[in-house]
């Protein structure tokens, strides 16, 4: 039985319309008009205990709907939900008890309060036992680097510390799950690693399931054994890193300098990306054209300056798979 | 104990910070010695300017006088807007995070604001004794100042009178916050209640002093309650069973509330639940 059981997952939303203008606004005092947005049409998967699932999708894909549904705020409209054999918007208040909750853009901390007192709130709030409290609370302190920022008020905390307290103050219960949605956005690089370094730490060490949305492709290089592509609500992939890495990034570039203008090359597999006057940018699969092969065609037909091969950014490829599967927003 | 842990926490907490605000404290005390002073010659004006109309009065000057500083004293106590904090959360979606704890909700929510209504209480109902009750008299103004209550029974039964009255206040205070939350917007539920609570808790005037046929129909609607009904127990103008049945009033419209804000609550949260965060 795995941990966390996801089948056929759906939920829409209802959201109020109206015409532009006056006209518009004073219609839609007397006459409501709905339009219904498929948020989540059909997500199935499963998750194991102690695996680290990283979901990737464009805006409006349906990865915090998804969370939202996980971890008990939202009810979905149809399909199943069992983690640890506890449905979440039915059993909320046992299944929450269980789970840690950060979501990047909120704070769940209290603004005017230093760090330290949210915590002592929290550890009442979730029946934490004083003591087992005080062991967890200074683990994460540690790991989390909070020493100092213990007697800050939230609101005087940068982004990246208030980032740090924030896990550490859903992790405080030792919940055996921890959903991240969004926990880099906005930070500096740092701050990134040390969200990353601690997160990867937290799985591998205390056997933690994490489940975190992102759009940074860095967090899912460092963290994710497994991904999941969502888009227009649907599950497009779900796979390793490593396969998806395989698949998607199967493109190479290719950039040659020519002593000369640039010739117009017409070779199997090869496409131009980019043409400035000596320049070219070409793409290719080395799958069907390996690259010694390709730079020996060239070569042995045009003069060349330089010439060197890249992998193109993840974060391009990643848009290349959007775009793919159509799931780029509309 | 363990069980009310949480709700114990999240008053104190709540508590504490809003003691903190002491500039607010005495910004909001000064206010309140403005309108106090007012209201005190305005009733001056009334009962010096028609002496017979005076002596058929249910209350005298000297317990509407203290009728006054006691509803500048204990404002906080009447439910004026909903709980901020829960504003803010509507707007800025922090309350998706008050799904994510293992707590009754409505207690949740309820306990929170009643550290914020008593937080904001305390101090000004001791700086407001401290200027009417104790003051006033010492540089000779005893006749507009604020009175000591009745009689000792007076006194207790005062005591438990306010109590109910938090109690009340809160409950009121937690349906204006699930109004919040269904509509999405606190300007205007708060905006509509502040004409309520000012006529209809005997802030602008003691209810006492309203028209007989008017009178009964005042006393038991539930706003009366949060202040009408203890300040009559503290000077003595309710006593026996009129107290009594006061304070009755005060438990059923406090339960009343209750029962309706909870089912309430749980109705708009399945809506939310089902619309979308």
């Amino acid at each position: 039985m795995p941990q966390i059981l996801v089948q056929d997952l759906a939920k829409t939303y209802r959201v109020a319309e109206r015409d532009p203008g006056m006209f518009g606004a004073v219609r839609g005092l007397v006459r409501r008009r709905w339009r219904t947005v498929e948020a989540l049409k059909d997500v199935s998967f499963s998750l194991e205990r102690g695996e680290l699932l990283g979901f990737i999708g464009p805006n409006g894909a349906g990865k915090s709907t998804t969370i939202k549904i996980l971890s008990g705020i939202l009810r979905p409209d149809g399909g199943r939900v069992e983690i640890e054999g506890l449905v979440p918007y039915a059993d909320r208040i046992k299944h929450v008890a269980r789970i840690g909750v950060v979501f990047g853009q909120r704070t769940q901390l209290w603004w005017d309060l230093p760090v330290i007192d949210g915590f002592d709130l929290l550890r009442d709030i979730y029946r934490v036992d004083p003591q087992r409290y005080r062991t967890t609370r200074d683990e994460l302190v540690a790991m989390l680097r909070l020493e100092k920022l213990l007697d800050q008020p939230v609101r005087q905390l940068s982004l990246g510390q208030r980032m740090r307290a924030e896990i550490a103050a859903a992790l405080l219960h030792e919940p055996s799950i921890l959903f991240l949605d969004e926990p880099t956005i906005g930070l500096d690089a740092p701050s990134k690693l040390a969200v990353r370094e601690f997160v990867k730490k937290l799985n591998q060490e205390r056997g933690v399931t994490v489940l975190l949305t992102t759009h940074d492709m860095h967090d899912i290089e460092a963290l994710a054994q497994r991904v999941i592509v969502i888009g227009h609500g649907r599950v497009l992939a779900d796979s390793p890193f490593e396969a998806l890495r395989a698949n998607v990034l199967a493109e190479r570039r290719l950039f040659v300098d020519f002593a000369g203008a640039a010739p117009v090359l017409d070779l199997p597999g090869v496409e131009v990306r980019n043409r400035d006057g000596r320049a070219l940018e070409l793409a290719f699969n080395p799958q069907i054209t390996s690259a010694p092969a390709l730079i020996a065609a060239i070569t042995a037909r045009h003069a060349v300056e330089d010439i060197h091969v890249e992998q193109p950014a993840i974060e391009e490829v990643i848009a290349r798979f959007y775009d793919l599967h159509g799931a780029n927003e509309a | 104990m363990d069980a009310l842990r949480p709700y114990a926490a999240a008053f104190s907490s709540r508590f504490l910070l809003m003691m903190q605000y002491r500039a607010a404290a005495l910004a909001g005390f000064f206010t309140q010695c403005w309108f106090g002073a007012v209201h005190v010659m305005v009733l001056a004006a009334f009962y010096l300017g028609a002496p017979d109309a005076a002596a058929a009065s249910p209350i005298t000057l000297s317990q509407a006088v203290t009728y006054t500083w006691l509803a500048q004293g204990l404002l906080a106590v009447m439910p004026w807007v909903g709980d901020p904090e829960i504003a803010d959360g509507v707007r800025t979606g922090a309350i998706s995070y008050d799904r994510l704890r293992p707590v009754d909700p409505y207690a949740l929510w309820y306990v929170r604001a009643a550290g914020w209504m008593t937080a904001r209480l305390v101090p000004r109902v001791a700086l407001m004794i401290l200027a009417a009750g104790i003051i006033l008299p010492l540089i000779g103004q005893g006749q507009w100042a604020w009175q000591p209550p009745a009689s000792l029974p007076a006194a207790l039964l005062f005591a438990l009178s306010e109590t109910l009255a938090i109690a009340l206040a809160c409950s009121i205070i937690m349906l204006i916050n699930i109004v919040v939350v269904a509509t999405l917007n606190a300007r205007g539920v708060n905006i509509l209640m502040q004409p309520l609570v000012i006529v209809f808790t005997g802030n602008l005037l003691p209810l006492a002093l309203y028209p007989d046929p008017v009178r009964i129909a005042l006393f038991v609607q539930p706003f009366a309650g949060t202040l009408d009904i203890p300040n009559r127990i503290y000077f003595g103008n309710l006593t026996g069973q009129m107290a009594w049945a006061g304070i009755g009033l005060q438990v059923f419209w406090t339960v009343l509330f209750v029962v309706l804000g909870r089912f309430w609550l749980a109705r708009v949260m399945a809506r939310l639940e089902v619309q979308g965060g």
